[in-house]
């Protein structure tokens, strides 16, 4: 791992800026070639959010980015590491999981269907990671889960376990789960798509929070109107491309491909 | 309320002319709520019912009545020192050949769903093979153990041995007996332990991993408790079949119990008696298992809905 900081620091030091960087990333299932090619840059502290019709892979795009999902070609450095690789030369040797699963500890995810432990209650479900993965004493992780989960407005939940809530108080458990490692970047993979209209809101406005409170985030969504209000940037992506990303108010008031607006206007 | 207050329009209906006036009495309201439901009657169910009873009654008497069940002899052999030194090497034989069994079977399942092909195909032939081959064989062959291979030892494969061991000495009656259970068990374990692992969502251990939580914690605290919800009815099926399957066990002049219950009732004739007494072990331990599995279940259905 130090060895691979040090190569791949030397190499991205002009792009210092990048919290994330995707280099022509190329991803197959099967014969499906879902990502052909992705570049892209994200900066400390924004707000991107990804748009798409599915199937487009931005979800896999998403996934790629804390090595759930291998790719076949290309790369992906967070804070300016390899995710997933060693590169010596021009090899790139494949980590082991161990080191992968150390890596991942600096990326929260969030998922579509919230994937709680539904076995532990929801204190136990935040706590677990910090206690297992960081090594930290369980009655300090207890009380920054606490914490986390004041935040997200659930402080009166945590003996609960994940059935007895309703899908956006899970989803806020998740979000307060990721939260727990204080990664350096948070992924979410359409996180309120499993939700009821009416819950979808609160989920939002935990994020939203997040975004003001300066955490750099990768969103991949359906909600048009929340890219609008928080993204810094918006990236549009069709099979296995983006086709264009700038601006919220470029992207999604004028876009410069037909390809965009097509699908923008069955959205809005 | 309204409904109450009004003429009801139902009230016609009935021939009493009394009920028919309009009358304060609730009786002869037809609020809704009011309503009496009558559920339908179903006489061929007591029919059914009477019969069984019937039948049942015809047992319990002739159990009771029959001298030939011998229920004197029963009740003295039931506790006698034989029969319950039988009875604990059944429970020995259950309690090595399920831990062993298991131990092996989890090793096996993870086999079987390694992403190495070598691993994969291996679990598969033991599997494939254990569950061919007929335990009442497969234990014949454990005894004969000694003719096929005269002395094990430890040391390099193919090459010079450190330490070697007489088999007669090493695998007993009873230790073959164990393997023999253990080793057929475990081809049935590593399924039902197999089956468990992917009945969990495959999004708890991506969540797991996503969350950088290491591999063998992973396994532990998250997938292997979640899989036992679907492991534990099957194993407890496993386990209470193992208990009765170590009869078979006295084709090698093991004293379990059902071997100790042959030498007795072949010495002194009372056949039924004796069956009875081994039955009655297995039926009280058979329960007393269920017991444990109910609470155990109850354990790890912690966070679920049902």
């Amino acid at each position: 791992m130090s060895s691979a900081t040090t190569t791949v620091s030397a190499a991205v030091s002009e792009t210092a800026t990048a919290k994330v960087e995707i280099r022509s990333v190329h991803k197959n299932f099967g014969p499906l070639h879902v990502l052909r090619g992705i570049d892209l840059d994200v900066r400390a502290g924004e707000v991107t959010v990804v748009l798409g019709p599915s199937g487009s892979g931005k979800s896999t795009l998403l996934r790629t980015i804390n090595h759930l999902e291998k790719v076949d070609s290309g790369t992906v450095s967070v804070d300016g590491t390899l995710v997933g690789y060693r590169r010596s030369g021009n090899r790139l040797y494949e980590l082991r999981e161990r080191d992968i699963l150390k890596q991942r500890t600096r990326i929260g995810f969030v998922f579509q269907n919230f994937h709680l432990f539904p076995h532990l209650t929801v204190l136990e479900n935040i706590v677990e990671a910090p206690v297992s993965a960081l090594k930290r004493p369980r009655k300090e992780a207890e009380a920054a889960a606490r914490k986390l989960l004041d935040r997200v407005g659930l402080a009166d939940k945590a003996e609960a376990y994940p059935k007895q809530l309703s899908g956006g108080q899970q989803q806020r458990v998740a979000i307060a789960r990721a939260l727990a490692l204080e990664p350096g970047l948070l992924l979410f993979d359409e996180p309120t798509s499993a939700l009821d209209p009416e819950l979808v809101g609160e989920v939002l406005d935990v994020i939203k929070d997040l975004a003001a409170s300066g955490t750099t985030m990768i969103v991949v969504t359906h909600e048009i109107g929340f890219a609008r209000e928080v993204a810094d940037t918006v990236v549009f992506m069709d099979e296995g491309r983006i086709v264009e990303q700038g601006p919220p108010a470029e992207v999604l008031d004028s876009p410069r491909h037909e390809r965009t607006r097509a699908f923008l206007s069955k959205v809005l | 309320m309204a409904l109450t207050s009004d003429p009801p329009s139902a009230v016609p209906l009935t021939k009493d002319p009394e009920a028919a006036a309009p009358s304060p009495t609730p009786t002869t309201s037809s609020a809704p709520a009011d309503l009496v439901v009558v559920p339908v009657r179903h006489p061929w169910r007591w029919v059914a019912v009477a019969a069984t009873a019937v039948l049942l009654a015809q047992f319990a008497h002739g159990l009771i009545t029959n001298p030939g069940w011998e229920w004197d002899v029963f009740a003295a052999f039931f506790t006698t020192e034989t029969i319950l030194r039988a009875v604990w090497v059944t429970l020995q034989l259950t309690f090595y050949g399920t831990a062993l069994g298991f131990a092996i079977g989890i090793v096996l399942a993870f086999m079987r769903l390694s992403a190495n092909p070598f691993l994969r195909s291996v679990a598969f032939a033991y599997i494939w093979a254990f569950r061919s081959i007929p335990l009442i064989v497969q234990l014949l062959f454990w005894f004969n153990l000694a003719y096929l291979y005269k002395e094990l030892s430890i040391g390099i494969p193919f090459g010079p041995s450190f330490l070697s061991f007489d088999t007669m000495g090493l695998v007993g009656e009873m230790s073959a007996a164990v393997l023999g259970l253990a080793l057929h068990q475990a081809a049935y374990a590593a399924e039902i332990v197999r089956g468990g692992v992917l009945a969990v969502d495959e999004g708890q251990s991506q969540a797991a991993a996503s969350l950088g939580i290491p591999r063998l914690r992973q396994l532990r605290r998250i997938v292997l408790p979640q899989a036992m919800r679907s492991i534990l009815p099957n194993a407890a099926n496993e386990i209470i079949s193992l208990f009765k399957g170590t009869s078979i066990v006295s084709v090698m002049a093991i004293g379990e119990l059902f071997y100790q219950v042959q030498v007795v009732y072949g010495r002194n004739g009372r056949v039924v008696p004796l069956l009875m007494v081994a039955t009655a072990w297995y039926v009280l331990l058979t329960t007393a298992l269920s017991v444990v599995q109910h609470y155990v279940e109850r354990h790890y259905a912690k966070g679920s809905a049902r």
